[in-house]
């Protein structure tokens, strides 16, 4: 499978399978859509109006050669694999602990609704999550690398248990050679010296959350009594982000029907010094008014366009900055076993509830329906496990014939189903903007290429 | 060549090989709580 598009000015061709990238001519652009159905004579008849024959003849070479090396039309032979890979003993890798189910915001799109996930108000202590980390480290396997982000509702709230259960985490890595990776997102309105200083010693990343402008972060993240909270948070986020020297962080926001010109609030979280940036579309049911529509899309992929073009422009001129959507490791990304098996939820990544119950991942916290057990009896309900194992591109019809695939490995089980009813599904308008995203961070590389040389 | 650049090197097919060690970041722990983005993860064995 062979996708191409054009982006500020560059010919893109991906080839899905191999994931080679190459940048190419208006020629060879025009013959690899007529190569596969059309002879080489066929083809030279059909744009010799437009091309020198001699041009032709060297495009077609060229293709030719790429088909060979295996880099172009490409067979996808992962399938069967896939199969294989599935089969493995499951293991689990990475928790997401629910420290607080309390929130001192009162953000209007949150699905943990003011951090309460559907029930009631709640700390996680210390015995609980401590059998957290009993459980992941039991059931690891031979993964050495373990990753437990604390999240919430707002895990500041809760902080003696965090920096208790990364003090007991140091304690039992050395004694199970593992490696535990811990991660905190929060809303920064607790944040404070004594909080940055023990997070820069313990966290490999930090989530920091703030939406973009002023007017856009107040209207939809503001404090219990209505009043917004940019002005409290902005000036702990820049320092928190110096102190970890611009790297191991992210300034996270979600964008959603009342900013659709989003592009302006990740350009204003780079104007104020943000090295690493993470804006994503809201997750929301579609009788929500902040939800995208499809309508939007247009705007949307305009946006996208705009962002990623002024992007390369930064880079030119020194003023880079990071944007995780569009970021991609074209040497070094993930292998086909990675990017088969998508996000781990419900498998190698769970969500455990202040009262150590386990779920799928935390956008299913509070549906009863997938209950998966708890920290001390470990995972009873194997059905919703093996329900989310099965879950990959193969799995999914619309995944099959897309060329994004391999980069978004099937997209997000919870928004599937929350659209559908069926985590197998996949929800349109993220697949729409996740195709875009996919486009505009290949040309960005295009870019960087071109100017190199 | 003279009409293509090719901007990368590595092929996925090859990653089959070697690939699965599964240490890698889960992508959802990183900076996307509801969007699954995985394709820009780094590898762990390219570190």
């Amino acid at each position: 499978m062979v996708h191409q598009y054009k982006n500020n000015g560059y010919n893109i061709v991906l080839d899905v399978n191999s994931g080679a990238i190459h940048v190419v001519d208006d020629v060879v652009y025009d013959v690899i859509p007529l190569w596969e159905t059309h002879s080489k004579e066929e083809i030279i008849e059909k744009l010799k109006a437009e091309y020198k024959e001699s041009e032709i003849a060297e495009a077609i070479e060229e293709v030719a050669e790429l088909e060979k090396d295996e880099v172009l039309f490409t067979k996808d032979e992962y399938e069967d694999y896939v199969i294989d890979f599935k089969k493995r003993p499951t293991v689990v890798k990475a928790l997401c602990l629910h420290i607080a189910h309390d929130c001192n915001l009162a953000c209007r799109y949150c699905f943990a609704e003011e951090g309460e996930y559907h029930g009631r108000r709640a700390l996680m202590s210390y015995e609980v999550g401590k059998k957290a980390l009993d459980f992941l480290i039991a059931n690891s396997g031979n993964r050495r690398n373990l990753e437990v982000d604390f999240f919430g509702g707002e895990p500041t709230l809760n902080f003696q248990v965090v920096k208790d259960l990364v003090a007991y985490g140091r304690e039992q890595e050395k004694i199970h050679n593992k490696n535990f990776r811990f991660t905190l997102t929060t809303n920064g309105v607790l944040l404070n010296d004594d909080i940055m200083e023990f997070a820069n010693k313990e966290m490999a990343n930090v989530v920091l959350s703030i939406d973009g402008r002023k007017e856009v972060n107040d209207r939809m993240r503001p404090f219990r009594n209505g009043s917004g909270s940019y002005d409290l948070i902005v000036p702990k986020f820049q320092k928190f982000a110096d102190s970890r020297n611009q790297t191991n962080y992210y300034a996270r926001g979600t964008f959603t029907h009342f900013n659709l010109d989003f592009a302006e609030d990740v350009l204003h979280l780079a104007d104020l010094g943000f090295k690493q940036i993470s804006v994503e579309p809201v997750v929301a049911q579609d009788t929500d008014e902040y939800a995208i529509r499809e309508e939007d899309l247009p705007q949307l992929f305009d946006e996208y366009d705009k962002l990623a073009a002024e992007m390369v422009k930064r880079h030119k001129s020194g003023e880079d900055f990071n944007f995780f959507h569009f970021m991609i490791d074209l040497e070094g990304g993930p292998c086909v076993a990675k990017r088969l098996s998508g996000c781990g939820s419900g498998t190698e990544y769970l969500a455990v509830t202040p009262w150590g119950d386990l779920y799928p991942c935390h956008q299913f916290v509070g549906n009863e329906k997938f209950y998966m057990g708890n920290v001390t009896e470990g995972v009873t309900n194997t059905q919703i496990r093996d329900e989310f194992k099965s879950c990959n591109v193969y799995a999914k019809e619309k995944c099959r014939e897309c060329f994004a695939r391999f980069y978004c490995s099937g997209g997000c089980a919870a928004n599937s189903y929350n659209f559908h009813g069926d985590i197998h599904n996949a929800y349109d308008i993220g697949c729409a903007l996740q195709k875009k995203r996919v486009e505009c961070a290949i040309m960005i590389k295009a870019a960087e290429a071109l100017e190199e040389e | 060549m003279k009409h293509v650049k090719t901007l990368n090197t590595r092929k996925l097919q090859n990653t089959i090989k070697k690939g699965g060690c599964g240490e890698c970041q889960t992508s959802c722990q990183s900076a996307c709580k509801t969007s699954c983005t995985v394709g820009n993860q780094t590898c762990e064995n390219t570190k």
